[in-house]
């Protein structure tokens, strides 16, 4: 499945260091890398870089896979799940450019999965890294606009304002209403932002045999979450964690039990649901799996024409 | 601390391939790191002058650089590999073990103990020392069994050459966490990580 990389036109004149970044910001990375490990949850400050993509489009995640990866690695990368959305593709193509990896879209044989907003619904194995793209790397951050209020709150374990907002969404809705970035406390110490993935993916974090990095660029943080670390989604005795269910299954793999996007198709309100993990739902349709709308081809040319008065 | 002239006839080479090299040997690191009491080798890293072990030497060129406080065994003073190390790594060093962000101990029996060192801040533990322990052997000594984040359930380790109240220290970092060094078991080309999150217990102990 992986793609072997082309040799480069521009072998003898490279433009850039190995993976894009300079060794000096690569050492300056991994330090933090290892002190992110050793203190799970923890945000640790780093000198993040300007990178070739505006903020927000990755940069966290782009730099900790530049520190980390080796011409050996297979590099996979997705955006809300799926691998051929704009973001994973160019930022898929920029480390295939830059550290001559080689590329895939197969969860299973990658060695380094770079990820916005999900995590793969196949379970990641030893050997495996996760990056995660973080935009706002302060779960307190909309309670407390101040870092160094936050930082005190996370140096003497003052979680109490994040329960009150947690009980002002249940006095409001009847329940827990965050259903992304929901937060989670690491190893019973410090509270951490999973980053904007859906609910639906944190019990996926507890005890996960890959190592976890999250980076965020804008915001100059990378925090670690090891393997087989306990990872809980913060909750109430009387209003425990759920995670989204569907009544329905995905319209082109029949999956009963992953993650749905929906997706709106003709302006009377038509829909289908299907994975948002895009290998996943490939990988089960090619095993034979079948969803309600599975083998529906679209007629390009009817498709095309002035809608039907 | 005197600042001789470095004498660069002297100086052993380090890796032939820095970027590649030394992204291997973080990797390895990374993943020693993340997972406590797994065993590495670093059997391809550049001999490390007299003194240093191979493992040592490898991660002192993967991590350490101008931003890096290092405090070096006083055993190493003056020697080929204090040498080795400002050459390549041009790292500031520093007899304060207070202030060093990495820390290189060679006699184990003159070593200052884990609490010395650095133990970080409240609100900014990474800054706490990495203390990189030069022993006999990572294996054959008395077994400990190690748990917390990184190990699934348990492991054992048996390092060799340890002083008498290494594991004592150990668990006094543990106990202290946020605060506390992370270490690096280094012998040979072999390192372990034992990070701040460890618990160990000595086996029948």
């Amino acid at each position: 499945m992986s793609t072997p990389v082309p040799a480069r036109a521009n072998a003898p004149e490279r433009y850039y260091n190995y993976a894009y970044l300079d060794e000096q910001t690569k050492r300056m990375i991994r330090r933090s890398i290892l002190k992110a490990l050793a203190i799970p949850g923890y945000q640790v400050p780093f000198g993040s870089r300007e990178m070739p993509v505006p903020y927000g489009w990755g940069t966290g995640g782009i730099q900790l896979t530049a520190a980390i990866i080796g011409p050996d690695d297979v590099y996979k990368c997705i955006d809300q799940g799926a691998d051929d959305t704009t973001n994973a593709v160019s930022i898929r193509r920029f480390f295939a450019n830059v550290a001559d990896v080689a590329t895939t879209e197969d969860t299973g044989e990658a060695t380094i999965i770079q990820t916005r907003h999900r995590i793969p619904e196949k379970p990641l194995k030893q050997g495996q890294v996760l990056v995660y793209q973080v935009p706002q790397p302060e779960p307190l951050r909309g309670l407390e606009a101040r870092e160094t209020e936050t930082r005190a709150m996370h140096a003497y374990e003052e979680y109490g304002l994040q329960y009150v907002s947690l009980y002002e969404n249940v006095s409001a809705y009847g329940r827990i209403a965050a259903t992304a970035g929901y937060p989670v406390m690491v190893e019973e110490r410090y509270l951490m932002s999973p980053s904007p993935i859906p609910k639906f993916d944190n019990p996926k974090m507890a005890q996960n045999e890959a190592v976890m990095l999250f980076g965020a660029g804008r915001e100059k943080r990378i925090y670690a979450v090891p393997p087989f670390t306990r990872v809980r989604s913060l909750d109430f005795e009387d209003y425990p964690f759920e995670t989204q269910t569907w009544e329905e299954t995905c319209a082109l793999c029949g999956a009963e039990d992953s993650y749905l996007d929906e997706v709106i198709l003709d302006d009377a309100g038509d829909k289908m649901f299907v994975c948002s993990d895009s290998h996943h739902c490939a990988e089960r349709r090619e095993a034979g799996h079948v969803g309600p709308m599975a083998g529906h081809t679209l007629d390009q040319d009817a498709a095309l024409k002035e809608p039907a008065q | 601390m005197s600042v001789a002239t470095l004498d660069l006839s002297r100086i052993a080479p380090a890796f032939a391939d820095p970027v590649r090299e030394s992204q291997a040997v973080f990797r390895e690191v990374m993943e020693c790191m993340a997972r406590p009491g797994r065993i590495t080798r670093f059997e391809r890293a550049p001999q490390a002058p007299t003194g240093l072990s191979k493992a040592a030497g490898a991660v002192a060129l993967t991590l350490f650089d101008f931003e890096t406080l290092v405090w070096l065994d006083p055993a190493l003073a003056d020697s080929e590999a204090e040498a080795w190390l400002r050459f390549h790594c041009g790292c500031p060093l520093t007899r304060n073990a207070q202030e060093a962000a990495f820390a290189i101990v060679t006699d184990m029996a003159k070593a200052p103990s884990l609490a010395a060192f650095n133990q970080g801040d409240a609100k900014y533990p990474d800054r706490s020392t990495t203390v990189i322990l030069q022993i006999a052997s990572l294996e054959g000594g008395p077994v400990v069994t190690l748990s917390g984040p990184g190990i699934q359930t348990t492991t054992d380790i048996a390092p060799q050459g340890l002083p008498q109240d290494f594991w004592t220290q150990i668990e006094t970092n543990q106990a202290q966490f946020q605060f506390g060094v992370d270490v690096l078991l280094v012998s040979g080309d072999q390192l372990l990580a034992l990070p701040r999150t460890t618990t160990a217990q000595i086996k029948g102990g």
